[in-house]
């Protein structure tokens, strides 16, 4: 029998209507990177906070060590070992670097705060894994990245020898992935043990040592990852087989259906325009897709096409005809479908029922609406068909409020609306943000159909991969500019990174975004799906 | 199952949790109305809280006219209700009515006093100026909003003075409206007041089907026609609204001009009221008090769940124990005892919903989202309290409850 540091053993967690962990068991081994796998709602993330503390598990045990131990809370946890870095960051934003990792484990000196000491160990501990946090910035001065790092450093800084990672890369740009994972491997190797969760199976192939996958609360099996593969993986996480990469038919795009003419949008705050002098067109039968870390002005350029946003200074043409002033109506009815980036904020009434939501942009159609009044009918009848034709799965059908669905069957609402309606242009922004394995594959077949109908689509992805995968040309933006066109079949993961992270530098490392700032909002809806 | 399922369905049901809450409330609101009164004078209370409860009927020397009185004064407190509560379905917070409310009751008087038409057709000429009056004070709250950005709440704030002291001045200046020696109107010619519906002693009128109508007609539009659909997209998710193309600023306009028109119909219903004594009427005083029927309306809406059904059973519920808390004078209490009481109701409404919301967040934890639900009981709380802080004068006889 082998040595374990952490064994969670027979864990049933229970949420009121749900089995969100049903007799769980995950061991741990000293030294070890282990992932977790598992779709939206698969239970992962109720595992992690059972472990650390937040929530009380009904039936199980956890030991360390061999020995049974309690968890009641964090500060438990913390004195067991464990640390977690979580999806969003808990960090004081007006505070240093230094102040946050000393929050809560704070050295005095009569009474005041003794910083020298702090400073010592924390300058220390980033060298010694070369983490290069500079411990007198203000964290909000910072990237990302660097954030996480500093999550990093509280964890080791409480001497925290079980590390969880929530999702660390969802928020990174793939440089900074790489970066990441070699700080692991380098922990690993240092004798720490390692949780990390993810949805990417390309991640874990690269640094886990073995594999946990959970599939709706419960537990599928361990597997070590040298004898195993993605397409395994895959199935045994969703149940089924999984195409793991989209089939597309070649097909030479047509007339040009969209045309951006030099676009520049100002930005919410600050004088430098969130997209600045940007020129594209996107033709039917074609899939452009935007790559780009977020906060580059992909959010802005869209909801300036979308009239979300006043159009500064350029010209938007929508097959020949000038919609720049367009109001959000006219760009509609003109044909443009829009799958928003936040779908909590624009996509969906969360209050409305399924029914109302499937009419959103069209309740003023004939087919919806006669003198005023609406049909009732009629929506039903035409969401009960959306909900057929999409698999969108709800308590009760059509009068469920959209609220009570889960993140994944939400966004296939919003998809099936937008895709349904009669459109020429699709803009898709984050179609498959949050979303699980099987959920993307549907996602990505829908938009690859759009084209194949002959409509334009617009893809704003920060997944590389999902940009590679569906687009016919790919569009880098940086800070509010095109800084590059590509081919996907002639360019690759880490040519698109450089030029994403600012295209003349060299090293790209995290420090050159600095100052850029990550909008937490719209990063909620995706965290808001992990069980 | 199929049983199960059906009591699974109403339980889940939106309205059955606010119907809860509210009979929490209420419920909850007249226990500490109970201790307040036991305070006050312990040896009556057990007499006092029931006459409250019982709207004063079983002690009143005409059971029937108590009643009468009870429905008429519930006309106002249920049209200013159905205002705030149809415009908190766009999301906004009409705490104008008390300028729309007199603003409707000065242009009724106007019409009454300067148009002289013939019987049958006067009164209507009047309601419907009251409601041109009330619209008007409503869409200048409505223009500020939706074209200059001005907090509505602030905007109406203002307007309730600046349309209070306007109608006192106007009032005052006007010879064939104003009675200087007694500091009120004169009577309403007999041509411009309401049908009465006969209860003798009794200004009980035909406003109160005007009301219940108003009521029955607003819950069509809003659960039955585009307008509705567009109404209550934009009140639950602004963002929402946008995205799928619906004009804010038109709808924050007609909804503005709609619950102002609602509250002007309050106020014409109110002081169009048939005589109790032929050759009276009732009168206005201009003494520069915000009308007090308006905070009524607001507790009305709040206490109904912004539904516009609700309402009428809130406002009714409101003008029972006003009524009842007159009568309790029979015991040594005073009104202001019932004040109190109608306010510890409206504070339990809002802890009741904050109880319901805890509640679902416990439920919703996995499903998410409970961050625009709860910004929006956030707006209901905060809301709330600035509907409480701002309580009128206390009032005196038949004449003065208008104020």
């Amino acid at each position: 029998m082998e040595e374990y540091v952490i064994e969670m053993r027979h864990i049933t967690k229970r949420f009121p209507g749900v089995l969100a962990n049903d007799d769980i068991t995950l061991c741990l081994k000293k030294g070890e990177i282990h992932a977790l796998l598992g779709e939206n709602g698969a239970g992962k993330s109720t595992l992690m906070s059972v472990l650390f503390g937040l929530y009380q598990p009904e039936k199980g045990e956890i030991r360390k060590n061999g020995r049974t131990v309690k968890i009641n809370n964090p500060n438990d946890a913390n004195r067991l070992g464990i640390g977690m870095v979580h999806q969003h960051f808990k960090l004081v934003e007006n505070f240093t670097v230094l102040e946050n990792v000393m929050l809560g484990m704070e050295s005095c000196r009569f009474g005041f705060l003794d910083r020298t000491e702090a400073e010592q160990r924390v300058r220390e501990l980033s060298e010694r894994y070369h983490l290069q946090v500079n411990p007198d910035a203000l964290v909000e001065k910072i990237s990302v990245g660097m954030q996480q790092r500093v999550e990093i450093l509280k964890m080791l800084y409480r001497d925290n020898e079980i590390l969880i990672f929530d999702e660390p890369t969802a928020v990174l740009a793939p440089q900074e992935i790489g970066e990441l994972l070699q700080i692991m491997k380098g922990f690993a190797a240092e004798g720490k043990s390692i949780l990390f969760i993810t949805h990417k199976l390309g991640e874990i192939m690269a640094v886990a040592d073995r594999c946990t996958v959970l599939c709706k609360g419960k537990y599928i099996g361990t597997v070590e990852i040298e004898k195993t593969t993605r397409e395994e993986l895959s199935r045994m996480m969703v149940g089924r087989e999984v195409q793991l990469t989209v089939e597309k038919q070649e097909q030479s795009a047509g007339e040009e259906v969209l045309s951006v003419e030099k676009l520049t949008v100002a930005a919410k705050h600050g004088k430098k325009p969130a997209v600045h002098n940007v020129s594209f067109s996107v033709r039917s039968g074609e899939i452009v897709g935007i790559a780009g870390i977020e906060g580059n002005g992909q959010t802005e350029l869209v909801y300036a096409l979308t009239g979300l946003l006043p159009v500064a200074k350029g010209k938007l043409i929508l097959r020949g005809k000038d919609i720049t002033k367009a109001s959000v109506r006219e760009r509609s009815l003109a044909g443009i479908s829009h799958i928003p980036e936040d779908r909590h904020r624009h996509g969906l009434v969360l209050d409305f029922s399924l029914a109302e939501n499937m009419v959103l942009r069209r309740y003023r159609e004939p087919e919806f609406a006669k003198y005023g009044f609406l049909k009732k009918d009629a929506m039903e009848e035409y969401a009960n068909r959306l909900i057929a034709r999409f698999d969108v799965r709800s308590g009760s059908g059509a009068d469920t409020v959209v609220r009570s669905m889960s993140g994944g069957n939400q966004q296939k609402a919003v998809i099936a609306r937008e895709v349904d309606r009669e459109h020429t242009l699709l803009a898709a922004v984050q179609p498959t943000r949050g979303l699980d394995v099987g959920a993307i594959e549907f996602v990505q077949r829908e938009l690859v159909e759009c084209r194949e109908k002959g409509n334009a689509v617009l893809l704003v992805s920060l997944e590389l991969e999902e940009i590679l995968n569906v687009s016919d040309r790919i569009l880098v933006m940086y800070e509010g500019e095109i800084v590059g066109e590509f081919d996907p079949k002639k360019t690759t993961a880490q040519e698109l990174g450089y030029y994403m992270a600012g295209a003349k530098q060299t090293g790209g490392t995290a420090k050159e975004q600095t100052g850029k700032k990550q909008e937490n909002k719209s990063l909620e809806a995706s965290g808001k799906e992990e069980g | 199952m199929p049983e199960q399922n059906r009591i699974q369905k109403i339980r889940n049901h939106p309205g059955s949790a606010s119907f809860l809450a509210t009979i929490l409330a209420i419920f909850s609101g007249l226990l500490l109305g109970f201790l307040i009164m036991l305070l006050a004078g312990p040896s009556a209370a057990g007499n006092g809280i029931l006459v409250v409860l019982t709207g004063g009927i079983p002690v009143a020397l005409n059971a029937a006219k108590q009643l009468g009185q009870i429905f008429y004064q519930a006309v106002p407190v249920l049209l200013t209700g159905l205002s705030v509560g149809f415009v908190f379905k766009l999301g906004l917070f009409n705490i104008g009515v008390a300028g729309q409310y007199t603003m409707g009751l000065f242009f009724a008087m106007y019409a009454a006093f300067s148009f002289p038409l013939p019987s049958g057709v006067h009164w209507v000429v009047c309601l419907l100026a009251g409601m041109l009056g009330g619209a008007l004070w409503g869409t200048l709250t409505g223009l500020l909003k939706a074209w200059r950005g001005v907090n509505e709440v602030i905007a109406a704030i203002m307007l309730n003075y600046i349309g209070m002291y306007l109608v006192d001045m106007w009032v005052q200046g006007n010879t064939a409206m104003y009675e200087a020696s007694r500091a009120r109107t004169k009577y309403i010619p007999a041509s411009a007041q309401l049908p009465s519906l006969g209860i003798s002693g009794s200004n009980l009128n035909i406003g109160i089907f005007l009301a219940i109508g108003a009521a029955v007609l607003l819950w069509i539009v809003l659960n039955k026609t585009v307008f509705g659909y567009e109404l209550r997209a934009t009140g639950l998710n602004p963002d929402a609204a946008v995205y799928a193309g619906m004009n804010s600023r038109r709808n924050i306009l007609v909804t503005m001009l709609i619950g102002g028109a609602l509250a002007g119909l309050g106020g014409a219903c109110t002081i169009l009221a048939p005589a109790v004594i032929p050759g009276s009427s009732v009168t206005y005083e201009p003494i520069n008090v915000i009308a007090q029927a308006g905070f009524h309306g607001i507790a009305a809406a709040l206490l109904g769940g912004a539904n516009p059904l609700g309402i009428i059973f809130s406002a009714i519920f409101i003008s029972l124990i006003r009524r009842g808390g007159s009568a309790a004078a029979l015991y040594g209490y005073r009104l202001e005892i019932i004040d109190i009481v109608i306010a510890v109701v409206i504070y339990c409404a809002s802890f009741s919903l904050l109880i319901r919301e805890l509640t679902e967040k416990i439920g919703q934890k996995r499903t998410g989202a409970g961050a625009e639900r709860s910004e929006m009981t956030k707006k209901h709380r905060t809301r709330k309290e600035s509907g409480m802080t701002d309580r009128g004068k206390k009032e005196g006889g038949d004449t003065a409850w208008i104020r």
